[in-house]
């Protein structure tokens, strides 16, 4: 008999449920005291380099219903490129940008804002360079396990059409879901769970 | 919000290993009845990890509140606490290679000893507890390890089928080092016949995967006249070795 892998399972993930926001945004669900803010409502600050931004959007279910009760997290790097974090070796971001974002769908319009910068472009593994780009995940009841897209950012027509990941989608009306389009300094991210303009979701 | 790495902890830098997609639940699982409308229907896109993936928000010591890792406390008035059975709920956090994975934030929600939750979408009979609020949250140790104090959470009635409990559980939400290691989970109770009844459990289909999710009493943890303790483990995905890794010139 040949040696043994001795590996472990991933913990297999089950749905965050309608009462996410009691663990993750305590102080907006009437949870006060606990916790003196709720992580990730703000991403930057008055010394923050790079163009600001905001990111809007809201989650629809199959009958184009917005859900009103998910949790959106976003995830970036810094003007320059670079990732807050011990895991970026190129160098070091600009401490007054956190990267990281959490923001609970609105209870009535289901909106969610996050106030950032535009993000610098990284590197693909091979060296090619990938669009600006924003990564998501999404969880909410009846999502059994969290959903990973990305925004990339319309106007940016020639960084996307050399963009790797959004070269591998086929169909260019597939492509589009991942575009954010602008109106002045704000993005505007529609995000569709199902139906004929579905999100490309990432298995990464 | 970043704290520097320990010295004996050198930064994670490689890609992690593929997603076992049918050990965990699929999207589309009719017997939870939410998950019809809000499932993904068309292929997910498949790529390697970019930089984008292997790296993730690192929080430090600065923002864990000294009750954080008490939900007995956390929400009570002074001199009171909340009622329930006193628990530990103790365990590490490793990866699919088994080693430890330090300095992570692990957040926690639960309903009452009654099986009531906090939150105005809240719609059971069960009484609120004034002095409980339901969430916590704890960094992991260098060893991977993590406790908090909490009391037991009850089952409760929702609205699924007519007759559907949720077993007595515990939301977990995790973050590893990179942004793909993302996970939220719940954790059962070792014994609780509610949860091969539970359609949420049922969403997955391995009976060991729900074992993983399954906490075990722990009698060597428990404090005597004090609290029982449940040992929980989480598994988060494993990062590849970078040593073979192709890098690119100058970096």
């Amino acid at each position: 008999m040949p040696q043994t892998l001795t590996t472990l399972k991933e913990t297999p993930s089950q749905t965050g449920g309608p009462y996410v926001h009691i663990g993750m945004t305590p102080n907006f669900c009437g949870i006060g005291g606990v916790f003196p803010a709720d992580l990730g409502t703000s991403m930057v600050n008055a010394k923050t380099k790079g163009e600001r931004l905001t990111i809007v959007g809201r989650v629809f279910d199959g009958l184009d219903t917005p859900l009103r009760d998910c949790v959106v997290e976003i995830w970036q790097p810094d003007a320059e490129g670079l990732f807050p974090g011990p895991s970026e070796w190129r160098g070091t971001a600009d401490a007054n940008f956190t990267g990281w974002g959490r923001c609970p769908a609105d209870a009535e319009s289901g909106e969610f804002r996050f106030e950032t910068i535009k993000p610098g472009r990284v590197p693909f593994p091979d060296g090619r360079l990938q669009a600006p780009h924003i990564s998501f995940w999404i969880v909410a009841r009846g999502i059994n396990l969290g959903l990973n897209t990305r925004l990339y950012f319309a106007d940016e027509t020639a960084t996307n059409a050399e963009d790797p990941i959004l070269r591998r989608i086929e169909h260019g009306a597939r492509r589009d879901t991942l575009l954010g389009t602008r109106q002045g300094n704000v993005y505007r991210f529609d995000i569709h769970l199902q139906g004929a303009q579905e999100t490309v979701f990432f298995d990464i | 919000m970043t704290d520097t790495p320990a010295p004996n902890h050198p930064p994670e830098t490689g890609a992690f290993f593929a997603r076992d997609r049918l050990w965990h639940p699929a999207a589309y699982t009719p017997g939870y009845k939410t998950s019809v409308l809000r499932s993904p229907q068309k292929a997910l896109l498949s790529f390697g990890n970019t930089l984008s993936e292997i790296t993730g928000p690192v929080f430090g010591h600065s923002i864990i509140g000294e009750l954080d890792n008490d939900l007995i406390h956390n929400f009570a008035q002074p001199g009171e606490a909340a009622i329930g059975p006193r628990i530990i709920v103790h365990g590490r956090v490793l990866d699919e290679l088994a080693r430890p994975v330090p300095n992570v934030l692990i957040e926690f929600w639960q309903a009452n000893a009654g099986g009531r939750y906090r939150h105005k979408k809240e719609g059971y009979l069960a009484a609120l507890d004034p002095n409980f609020g339901g969430c916590g949250r704890v960094l992991t140790a260098a060893d991977g390890s993590y406790a908090f104090r909490t009391i037991k959470p009850g089952p409760y009635p929702w609205p699924n089928g007519v007759n559907d409990w949720r077993p007595a559980h515990i939301h977990f939400s995790v973050f590893g080092s990179g942004f793909a290691q993302r996970l939220i989970t719940q954790m059962y109770f070792e014994g609780d016949p509610l949860i091969p009844l539970c359609p949420i459990v049922r969403t997955i289909n391995d009976p060991a995967a729900i074992e993983q999710l399954t906490a075990v009493l722990d009698m060597n943890a428990t404090i005597p006249m004090d609290a029982t303790a449940w040992k929980f483990d989480i598994v988060l995905r494993g990062r590849r070795s970078t040593l073979f890794e192709n890098r690119l010139e100058g970096n």
